[in-house]
């Protein structure tokens, strides 16, 4: 308990006195993870919601497939990644390893299944209603998606926030792909991590309960920005 | 035209201040502080900033072969002599030493504290069948680990559930070792600089096996053209200087040195 104690108070102090090596790590993990967020929204949105309004031979497979996506091992993620990114791998020229621009790409091979699979959930429901409509004014595909992103909108913002979880929760790929280079890769949770394993537990608690507030922090800046919960529109 | 000048004097100031190269090292030269005290004097002095990797020094050299870092900092003679002998480094520079030590439980229930020697510390705990954990991640400590082991004609694959592989980093191991309040052999700088201690305590130490040499090894251009040659070169001239000698020798924590330097000039 009394270290549960000194966590919340290092938690205090690093916040009230706006540690440096805090906000530097703060902003990279939102940075990283807002990034993967924005990049696998654009792939996995239209592909859930084409998905909900395509018959096609492999349907089905597909989506369990993708169902089962959702369960992907970051660290399986992270070492796919290394492999592909590392100087001795098909990609090595680009010396992305290290960097968070190979954070993102390992994050966004995370979370894109999960946001997909929840859009393709709450469009096929959205499309039984508005298959008659949409089909009687001669849309075309892309229209349909569209109409469907639009509308669905707030069950869409849920998957994105639980990608956004998901990818700002992570620790398993991102340490071994961007290594936790301190100033350069190191972000919430894999500073923790570090701090665990000197058995500094004060400050990795710390930065947890910072993790938790950025959390609940962002998730309520995107509802007051999207107006969830207001007047009519429950 | 002033304006011209300042610009482009801010762009070579970036530019100077901007070398930086991938340096893989063992856990214990971050866990122990070394890190801290040495990487910021040298990005002062030199204005060359290090990347660490802090990871086991069976990655380090994973990270190596790979062309992935500049230079490895570890821990394993016999790693690092087939490294340098496959020609991924062109050589090994012995950079500094300390110890391993025996941690374990302060009540000591295998009686190691007054073994005489590493075989006796070792047949102590495998008649007692006390806790034991083990690094089990292909570390430098692990590796160091086994050998002992081996030399005092124990299979550690024959031992029963005493002795739990944890395959995880020093400090982790460490953290499980204070939990389960058992024994664990452990380098002597991580060890001072851990926090969760508990109960446990440094039984044994000071024998001539336990001897931790830490050498660095540039990747060799030849098999990886993009390697930062220079840096690790400059990294490499530094950290052997008389200023890093006296940095690594007056590194304390309880006035306990923790590494030894000796490098040769």
């Amino acid at each position: 308990m009394n270290e549960i104690w000194a966590g919340l108070l290092a938690a205090f102090h690093l916040i009230v006195t706006l540690d440096g090596d805090l906000v530097e790590i703060t902003l990279r993990s939102l940075q990283v993870s807002l990034s993967a967020l924005v990049i696998a929204s654009a792939l996995a949105l239209p592909f859930g919601t084409w998905l909900a309004i395509r018959r096609f031979r492999f349907r089905r497979a597909t989506i369990a497939t993708l169902n089962a996506l959702m369960g992907l091992p970051p660290v399986v993620v992270g070492l796919i990644v290394y492999l592909l990114l590392s100087r001795s791998g098909p990609f090595g020229v680009l010396g992305l390893l290290f960097t968070p621009t190979a954070m993102i790409i390992a994050q966004v091979v995370i979370i894109t299944p999960l946001i997909a699979s929840i859009t393709h959930q709450a469009m096929r429901e959205l499309w039984a209603e508005y298959h008659d409509l949409l089909i009687s004014l001669n849309t075309s595909n892309r229209q349909r998606v569209l109409t469907l992103i639009w509308d669905g909108r707030r069950a869409l913002l849920t998957g994105a926030l639980a990608g956004f979880g998901r990818a700002i929760g992570e620790v398993g790929a991102i340490m071994i792909v961007g290594g936790n280079i301190d100033n350069a890769t190191r972000v919430l949770t894999t500073a923790i991590a570090l701090e665990t394993g000197k058995g500094n537990f004060a400050l990795a608690l710390g930065l947890g309960f910072v993790l938790i507030a950025l959390a609940l922090l962002v998730n309520f800046a995107i509802h007051a920005l999207s107006r969830t919960e207001r007047h009519s529109t429950w | 035209m002033i304006r011209a000048l300042t610009l482009f004097l801010c762009l070579i100031g970036t530019a100077a201040l901007s070398e930086s190269m991938k340096l893989a090292v063992t856990t214990s030269f971050h866990n122990s502080g070394l890190s801290d005290v040495l990487l910021p004097v040298l990005l002062e002095e030199t204005g060359l900033e290090v990347q660490l990797l802090i990871v086991g020094t069976g990655q380090a050299l994973r990270l190596g072969r790979a062309g992935d870092v500049d230079a490895i900092l570890v821990h394993s003679r016999a790693d690092e002599d087939v490294f340098v002998a496959e020609g991924f480094a062109p050589y090994r520079r012995e950079i500094m030493y300390n110890d391993f030590v025996f941690i374990g439980p302060s009540s000591d229930p295998a009686g190691i504290a007054n073994a005489a020697s590493i075989e006796q510390v070792l047949n102590r705990i495998a008649i007692e069948k006390a806790l034991f954990v083990s690094r089990g991640d292909d570390s430098g400590t692990h590796k160091k680990e086994r050998a002992l082991w081996q030399a005092a004609a124990l299979d550690t694959e024959t031992f029963g559930a005493w002795y739990k592989a944890v395959g995880s980093g020093m400090g982790a191991s460490l953290n499980t070792a204070s939990a389960l309040n058992a024994y664990i052999l452990a380098d002597r700088a991580s060890w001072l600089n851990f926090r969760n201690k508990s109960d446990l305590k440094l039984l044994s130490s000071r024998h001539p096996e336990l001897f931790n040499q830490y050498a660095y090894l540039p990747i060799n251009p030849d098999k990886h053209p993009h390697v930062n040659v220079e840096a690790s070169q400059l990294f490499e001239n530094w950290l052997t200087s008389s200023r890093s000698e006296h940095l690594i020798n007056a590194h304390r924590i309880n006035d306990e040195a923790l590494f030894v330097f000796n490098a040769s000039k």
